[in-house]
């Protein structure tokens, strides 16, 4: 089919010579009705793109909206994205490649209302974006509806009575609320009407540009523009109504340009060197070779340990699971957590074993360790009947029970050197003592190492901590031997 | 441990770190040679945010806490498009919100990884394990007819291993994969041993680089023409059928003289496996089918087993929304039970061999 078209402006190098991914057969004319403001700004970013030299860097984001397919047009990247999420796609791309430049296009109902957030947030981040904002004061794709730059008394397809201000508010100024913000460098508002307002608009719009290929942030440059369709007026009386009626309530100008107090945004390569991964992900004490000093476990134990939530209780747990680990005994760690989790009272299940861990909660316990009266009357009766328990004796009273005990002061131990915060130490001290009768390995030197690489990061913790776990290893109590 | 000590041991996965499943997943990812984490903080997956904003600068790699779920999905959007691995991930409601930036990676054929550490449901729930979202991750979940890969892991060395895996297949058939775990396997720590890392990927060729050769690149998910649209789903779904074909995972353990065989993954699954021992020392003839891919749902398998055993026992911590994918499996010949538990509940070793018992009789 060959259809008879003529091109209403020179074409600018930033745009296709033919529209070629325009379905249908219009290929050199754009979708835009007739006087309507996104041809115009499509023609002063092509035009820009050029004189500025930023096509092959560009990506322009199609929002959705009436430019949604602005991508049939620009000759540079193309991505059409999820309605107002543009600034968000946008910044996803900008911090993979600091290097390309995005333009992120977006209508009122696009930028103002369901991307509201993404939008001034990309903003408040300082994203080295343009974001060319639409205000047509309409939902123009969808035919007609109320948009957040609607103005009072305007009648819409759902504003048929006029936006009233008790209603739906006032209209959204979006300028001024971004000028409001700290990162944005350059906010203007300028209008696709008049020849004289057109050519202040690209002048604006290159600023815009200018700023992000020097990489200093975030533009904002709002667009008051024409939907002559939906204002059911023919181009002139539009662009003559926005004049009258839409530039008093959303006044023209710059509302913020500090671009020359800001320095480009650097951000430096990423790092892919094999060494300096390795050397980043392994922490500089995880050399232990365990493979030289294994153990074996006479059965699995599956240990609880519990306590307030300030005593230590899970690094009580980690540091067995790092004992084991040292020993190439297979360790989970689980900590409490959901459900669980109430009233200050904290536990973690700790699992060792010299085969294949099945579940990692602890609900059968052969190892009970408690450090509050709570959690001894709470995990008391999951004790098996061979299993062993440990508890604090500073806390806790002596339990009425035939299961094997054992006990340590371990509060009061800690208190003793100082520090309340080493009870944990203390416990494990005893634990080691413990586990000395139950198992034939000693496991003393290991827990220590455990303590070691536990407190690697806080020097002045190692000896304190050391000296809780001799402290608690020497006191422990036999209360009940079954 | 220095650099050297590292090549003295010829590679790191000699070489073994104790971490919790969620920060496992992030080695995996950073060992991938991912390049961006974008995500909002939501337990029992935070510590993937938390481990990523320690370790992603430290490489110059990327960073950044979303304002929401449906930010972050869309910035993995960008960065893919851009060309380069970016992963994101939450749980739960958080899920919900990504579905339609979901919808458009898949339509886009574009590459992304997301982690789900499934948490209690439906509403706000809690904090506890669930396996809940299996319907919104493994059917798809947004608007369209798309899905994507879905991988489920039952420990911390899967949850590095197989995301770590994600990215891979997320760049062969160009489309969104999930990692789907439950809040168990997220919080426990474990033994891991890392692959080594990958060197930088060169960026594809229909990435929007921002270049003079790719200018002419362009990504969208509109198609106004009928048919053209239709196309569009075709291909998809010629893709999911390859993905069908190649991908299937799973561990039977057991099964192959089982009258009765269990289904679970995740955490489900370990607790599955403990079961079978301890049925097994009682000289109960059960066994474990465990998926470890959801889609593709390792059919395959399950068809192959259907002769010998009498009976199938699906455990989930939902509603039983697995179930329906054995059941299909099998064409229903055989019957399947379900044992479930709900609300951050996770069944005990007793209620999983007592259930046996009572179906063996
Ligand atoms: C999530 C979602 N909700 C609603 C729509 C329907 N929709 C398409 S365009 C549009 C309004 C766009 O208005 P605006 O951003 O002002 O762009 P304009 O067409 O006026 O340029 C809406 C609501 C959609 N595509 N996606
Ligand atoms: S409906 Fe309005 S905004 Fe959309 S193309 Fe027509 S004039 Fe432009
Ligand atoms: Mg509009």
């Amino acid at each position: 089919m060959s259809v008879n078209e003529t091109v209403k402006f020179g074409r600018s190098k930033g745009f296709f010579e033919t529209f070629d991914r325009r379905p249908g057969p219009i290929k050199k004319n754009m979708h835009y009705c007739p006087g309507c403001g996104h041809g115009i700004l499509h023609k002063l970013i092509a035009e820009a793109l050029i004189d500025l030299g930023m096509r092959d860097k560009m990506i322009v984001i199609s929002p959705v909206g009436c430019a949604v397919f602005a991508y049939y047009y620009f000759d540079c990247g193309g991505i059409s994205v999820p309605h107002g999420r543009a600034p968000a796609v946008a910044t996803g791309m900008i911090r993979a490649n600091p290097d390309s430049f995005v333009i992120s296009y977006q209508g009122d109902g696009d930028l103002g209302a369901i991307g509201l957030n993404n939008f001034l947030q990309a903003a408040n981040r300082g994203e080295n974006m343009t974001v060319c904002f639409v205000n047509n004061g309409i939902y123009g794709m969808t035919s007609g509806q109320m948009a957040p730059t609607t103005l009072v008394g305007q009648k819409t397809a759902t504003s048929p009575y006029g936006r009233s201000a008790t209603n739906e508010g006032y209209p959204l100024k979006v300028a001024e609320m971004v000028a409001a913000l700290e990162s944005p460098i350059y906010v203007e508002r300028v209008a696709l009407t008049s020849t004289k307002n057109i050519r202040a608009a690209r002048t604006a719009l290159r600023k815009g540009l200018t700023y992000m290929r020097e990489k200093r942030g975030f533009s904002l440059i709002e667009f008051l523009a024409a939907c002559p369709v939906n204002l059911k007026k023919n181009a002139s009386e539009a662009d003559d109504w926005i004049e009258n009626n839409m530039i008093p309530y959303f006044p023209l100008g710059r509302f913020k340009d500090v671009a020359s107090d800001r320095s480009p945004i650097e951000r430096p390569e990423p790092v892919f060197d094999k060494e300096k991964v390795v050397e980043a992900l392994f922490p500089a004490d995880s050399g232990l070779d365990w493979r030289k000093k294994e153990a074996k476990l006479r059965k699995e134990l599956r240990i609880k340990c519990a306590g307030f939530g300030g005593q230590g209780v899970l690094s009580l747990g980690l540091m067995i699971a790092e004992m084991g680990q040292s020993r190439d005994i297979n360790v989970s760690w689980l900590p409490s957590y959901g459900p669980e989790m109430r009233g200050g009272t904290a536990n973690c299940s700790v699992v060792l074993s010299n085969n294949e861990i099945g579940s990692p909660i602890v609900k059968e316990t052969n190892l009970l360790i408690t450090m509050n009266q709570p959690s001894m009357d709470k995990f008391l009766p999951d004790l098996l009947p061979k299993g062993l328990l440990l508890y604090d004796r500073t806390n806790i009273e002596r339990p009425d029970t035939d299961r094997r005990t054992y006990s340590v002061e371990a509060g009061r131990i800690a208190i003793e050197l100082g520090n309340p915060k080493c009870a944990n130490s203390a416990i494990m001290g005893a634990f080691a003592a413990c586990l000395r009768g139950i198992e034939q390995v000693n496991y003393e030197e290991a827990f220590e190492e455990a303590i070691r690489k536990t407190f690697a990061k806080k020097a002045n913790l190692v000896n304190l901590n050391i000296e809780a776990f001799r402290k608690g290893k020497e006191s422990v109590k036999i209360e009940n031997v079954n | 441990m220095s650099i050297s000590m590292v090549k003295e041991s010829m590679s790191f996965n000699t070489r073994k770190l104790l971490l919790k499943g969620n920060e496992a997943s992030v080695y995996g990812a950073l060992l991938a040679g991912c390049e961006c984490f974008f995500g909002y903080p939501i337990t029992p997956a935070s510590e993937i945010a938390n481990t990523s904003a320690e370790f992603f600068p430290k490489l110059n790699r990327t960073f950044l806490q979303a304002e929401s779920e449906i930010a972050a999905i869309n910035m993995v959007f960008g960065a893919s498009a851009a060309g380069h691995r970016a992963l994101t991930a939450s749980s739960g409601l958080g899920i919900s919100l990504k579905q339609e930036g979901v919808s458009y990676i898949a339509t886009c054929e574009l590459p992304a990884v997301i982690i789900d550490v499934m948490r209690g449901g439906p509403g706000l729930g809690n904090i506890g394990p669930e396996q809940s979202d299996y319907n919104q991750v493994v059917k798809g979940g947004g608007h369209g007819s798309y899905k994507c890969v879905v991988l489920a892991p039952n420990s911390p060395q899967e949850m590095c291993d197989f995301t770590f895996k994600a990215f891979d297949l997320a760049d062969k058939y160009r489309t969104p994969v999930y990692v789907l775990t439950d809040g168990v396997v997220g919080q426990m720590l474990e033994s891991v041993s890392l692959p080594d890392p990958i060197g930088k990927k060169p960026l594809p060729e229909w990435a929007l680089a921002g270049t003079a050769e790719t200018r002419r690149n362009m990504i969208t998910s509109i198609y106004l023409d009928y048919d053209d649209l239709e196309s569009v789903n075709l291909k998809l779904q010629a893709k999911y059928a390859e993905i069908m074909r190649n991908e299937q995972r799973y561990e039977a353990y057991m099964v192959d003289d089982a009258e009765l065989i269990m289904v679970g993954y995740g955490i489900i699954s370990r607790l599955i496996r403990s079961a079978v021992d301890t049925l097994r020392s009682e000289g109960r003839k059960v066994g474990m089918l465990r998926p470890k891919s959801l889609f593709p749902f390792p059919v395959d398998a399950l068809r192959r087993l259907v002769g010998n055993a009498d009976s199938f026992l699906c455990v989930e911590m939902s509603n039983g929304q697995m179930i329906d994918d054995v059941r299909l499996a099998i064409e229903c010949s055989k019957p399947v039970r379900l044992l479930n538990r709900m609300g951050g509940n996770v069944p005990s070793l007793e209620e999983i061999t007592g259930k046996c018992g009572e179906i063996l009789k």
